[in-house]
């Protein structure tokens, strides 16, 4: 295999190569007497992929496993049937996804709206307590929301006593607490982004009569939507894969979230439940999986974008 | 500069559409806020009440003024950053030095309250009144019939009170009762439970006592054998006749030491941090565990960014063909929500069924999650499975922007390959990464989810007395401590005097990253 891929590709590397950057084909030129150089490349892609896939082809295979058990998902693909998916139409498992994507999609849109007005009135406007309040959101945002788990389950009890719909059990509760992390978070990503915009569109909008909010909504957040994006997604994943709030929110069954929901199947009779973990696992892991492989661009981006500003 | 945006939010015409968006949403705003203010009112809950009025104040001020345009923007997320994050971390700082927990759970009068109606029990020679068991909606309540023949209704939550109106039977039991439907007796054996436990107060004060009844026929008055005397701030045991005064520890305490077992919460000073750190119980996991924390996030971001950092050098030669293929199916399990990576690869490493030892190692008995040490290099493992595509996108960024002229002087300079990576490459690819790896390391120190579903923590430690295992990291510590998945005595206490810890090593750690980075001079 390594071979023959090796052969294919020393034959068309000039041609490859032609079109890369000068610098990386001077640099690879002089290495270019090691025939070998892309069979070992091939051979550490071929292992880093089996490695990052084998887990993944495994629970594709489980979940179509006839049995639903540990020990009968072993032999990959041994037989095909969609009885562990027709299976979860008995459970809750629909129930959290609803409320997974409910929970997710709210606090996402939630985040961008407020981090992305945040970010405008730091990017545009000169204030006082600017600085001041951009040092204490970056010391803010050190402090991770989910040790203060104790505090929050203390502060929901008593809210819940005023106002039951933010109190415990409830997944408006829960899309609040999210949201309070939304600003420390990402402000600053966006803050970075918001200032690579221009500020002569601004001026240029003020001339033409627009208020500071038809600016902000027609213009602004227009040049800005690739940070939205990433904002949104990451926002999507880290709630969906949230954990120990939920669990300590949430507390009756039909309000749980996949994170919680999963957890107790595995944790309960883990030998049982396989198949149905399986099954659950493939169907929740696709919408993140697809928005992920989509938007990658975008998040790569983003990503970067954090590190090699400068 | 402030002042120019002024004039300009000033005296530009507004928009009508716009304007009418905003009264509508603000009057959404005051709507529910009132609502809120009321409730708040209500339910007698003064922090709250007060919090929301100032919200509510804030909110119609920003919005209403001309002058407040930055917070127009700033002040939806500020709301919420202050309520569920600034005010739960400063919560979490006062929790830290209380023993708020199972058995100081609440005010002292409310533990005063508790402790008279645990204490209840049947007053000698009260006569034995008839009863029927009512319900309304889903509440159960008593009728009981006096000496004189006269009835009166109660519940859990609303005190006896006559009935008048009640129709009694023959054996002087009330047989209708207005407002209320009668339980006959399959449904009262339906509910046993309830009935038998449901006490129903003969008045406000909880001295008076209660109904109870045994037999769902028959009920007794009950009257709390400590009664409280207000004056002194004493509770006396009228069957002993011994006398108990509160402590420091928020109990009431006799004067042989015995004490009775509703508390309330005090502060106690540093007596949780003197316990984590001092009590052999917990001061032995403590310290294993803090270790182990910072083994384990270290050794998972070093293992990580080793791993991607190779694979993103291995792949960014232009020459490899189908490296986009590589490269896509590297970064697959980065798009696996965490928590399902992890349950999935607990089940893969099971001793006895999982697929590694089954399938992979040919039906060996390797004890991944259950030993140990073994149970520790698994922790790692998945996480460098989880881990590595998130350092192989960064380090792939970040190989792409590092600048050619540097790598040709090298080359000019007669530099080897090792040479070049040693003293360009690496530290080139150090300094971008680095604000993202102190990142990831604060998130793996606090990576609660991967060692709940992974290993849960265990194996345990062999002293059972606590709730710990060998792979527990501090966050993990701080939710079993806190008990509130019910495996543990409650306390609260305890669990936030280790998250004070947790937040004291994070903050340092990131304010030395920050310093480093000069991130706070890229402010202005």
């Amino acid at each position: 295999m390594t071979t023959s891929n090796q052969h294919s590709t020393t034959t068309t590397t000039t041609a490859t190569a032609a079109g890369a950057p000068a610098q990386v084909l001077r640099h690879r030129m002089s290495f270019a007497r090691w025939a070998r150089e892309l069979g070992w490349r091939h051979l550490v892609g071929v292992l880093a992929a089996a490695y990052a896939v084998f887990p993944l082809v495994y629970v594709l295979s489980a979940s179509l496993s006839a049995s639903g058990t540990l020990t009968g998902s072993n032999e990959l693909f041994a037989e095909v049937s969609g009885a562990n998916y027709v299976a979860l139409g008995g459970t809750k498992f629909w129930t959290w996804m609803v409320n997974t994507l409910v929970i997710g999609i709210a606090t996402a849109v939630g985040t961008v709206l407020m981090g992305a007005a945040a970010a405008y009135a730091f990017s545009r406007f000169r204030f006082t307590g600017r600085r001041l309040g951009l040092t204490s959101l970056l010391i803010i945002q050190m402090f991770p929301q989910m040790l203060a788990f104790v505090a929050i389950f203390l502060l929901l009890i008593s809210l819940g006593q005023v106002v039951p719909a933010l109190g415990l059990n409830s997944k408006l509760a829960l899309i609040c607490v999210y949201l309070g992390g939304a600003l420390g978070v990402n402000t600053f990503l966006m803050y970075g982004f918001f200032n690579t915009v221009p500020r002569e569109l601004d001026e240029a909008a003020k001339i033409d009569g627009a208020t500071h909010a038809q600016t902000y909504w027609t213009i602004i957040l227009r040049m800005v939507t690739p940070i939205l994006a990433v904002v949104a997604l990451l926002s999507f994943i880290s709630t969906f894969g949230e954990f120990i709030i939920a669990r300590v929110v949430l507390q009756s069954e039909s309000n749980w979230t996949l994170a919680v929901g999963l957890y107790g199947w595995v944790s309960d009779l883990l030998e049982a439940n396989w198949g149905l973990f399986a099954a659950g696992a493939v169907l929740s892991a696709l919408p993140v999986l697809a928005l992920f492989l989509f938007l990658q661009k975008y998040i790569v981006g983003g990503l970067t974008a954090g590190s090699v500003k400068g | 500069m402030s002042s120019r945006t002024t004039v300009v939010a000033g005296s530009g015409t507004r928009s009508g559409a716009g304007f009418a968006v905003k009264l509508v949403l603000m009057a959404l705003v005051d709507a529910l806020g009132v609502f809120g203010v009321l409730a708040a009112w209500r339910a007698e809950s003064w922090g709250i009440l007060a919090a929301m009025v100032a919200l509510l104040v804030a909110a119609n001020w920003v919005y209403f003024s001309r002058r407040t345009l930055p917070l127009k923007y700033v002040l939806p997320g500020l709301a919420f950053l202050l309520v569920y994050q600034v005010y739960v971390i400063g919560y979490t700082g006062y929790v830290a030095f209380t023993n708020y927990g199972d058995g100081h759970n609440s005010t002292k009068s409310q533990a005063i309250e508790a402790l008279l109606v645990q204490n209840e029990r049947r007053v000698e020679g009260s006569p034995a009144e008839p009863l029927t068991v009512l319900e309304s909606g889903d509440e159960l309540g008593f009728a009981v019939t006096d000496e004189d023949g006269r009835v009166e209704v109660g519940s859990a939550t609303q005190p006896l009170e006559p009935a008048p109106d009640a129709v009694v039977g023959d054996d002087g039991r009330a047989t209708q009762v207005p407002g209320w439907s009668v339980l006959d007796r399959a449904q009262v054996l339906e509910r046993q439970q309830e009935v038998t436990t449901l006490r129903v107060p003969v008045s406000d004060d909880a001295e008076a006592g209660s109904v109870r009844t045994q037999d769902a026929r028959t009920g007794y008055v009950f009257r709390s054998v400590l009664t409280y005397d207000e004056a002194a701030d004493t509770m006396t045991d009228t069957s002993t006749g011994t006398v108990y005064s509160p402590n420091d520890d928020g109990q009431f305490e006799a004067a042989d030491g015995s004490t009775l077992p509703v508390g309330w919460r005090v502060t106690v000073g540093f007596e949780n941090f003197a316990t984590a750190f001092g009590d052999p119980r917990y001061a032995e996991p403590f310290v294993q565990i803090l270790l182990w924390t910072f083994a384990f996030a270290i050794l998972s971001v070093v293992t990580t960014f080793v791993l991607g950092m190779f694979l993103a050098m291995v792949f960014n030669d232009p020459r490899l063909r189908g490296r986009r293929i590589y490269r896509t199916l590297s970064i697959l399990p980065y798009a696996m929500p965490g928590f399902l990576a992890a349950l999935l690869w607990s089940g893969m490493l099971n001793k006895s069924f999982g697929v590694i030892n089954q399938v992979l190692l040919g039906g060996a008995d390797v004890p991944w999650l259950t030993d140990p040490w073994l149970a520790k290099l698994s922790v790692l493992g998945v996480n460098l499975w989880l881990g590595f595509p998130y350092m192989f996108l960064i380090c792939t960024g970040a190989l792409q922007s590092l600048p050619g002229d540097v790598y040709e002087a090298a080359k000019i300079d007669g530099a080897g390959r090792w040479r070049t990576w040693r003293s360009i490459t690496m530290p080139l690819l150090l300094v971008a990464t680095a604000p993202l790896l102190i990142s990831s390391f604060a998130f793996n120190f606090n990576n609660f989810t991967l060692i709940k579903m992974l290993t849960n923590g265990g194996p345990r430690f062999d002293d059972a007395s606590v709730p710990l295992g060998h792979t527990d990291i501090l966050i993990s510590m701080v939710y079993n401590v806190s008990g509130l998945d019910g495996t543990a005595p409650r306390d609260y206490g305890l669990a936030s005097a280790l998250s004070i810890v947790i937040f004291v090593v994070v903050g340092v750690i990131s304010a030395l990253a920050f310093r480093q980075t000069r991130k706070l001079e890229e402010l202005s």
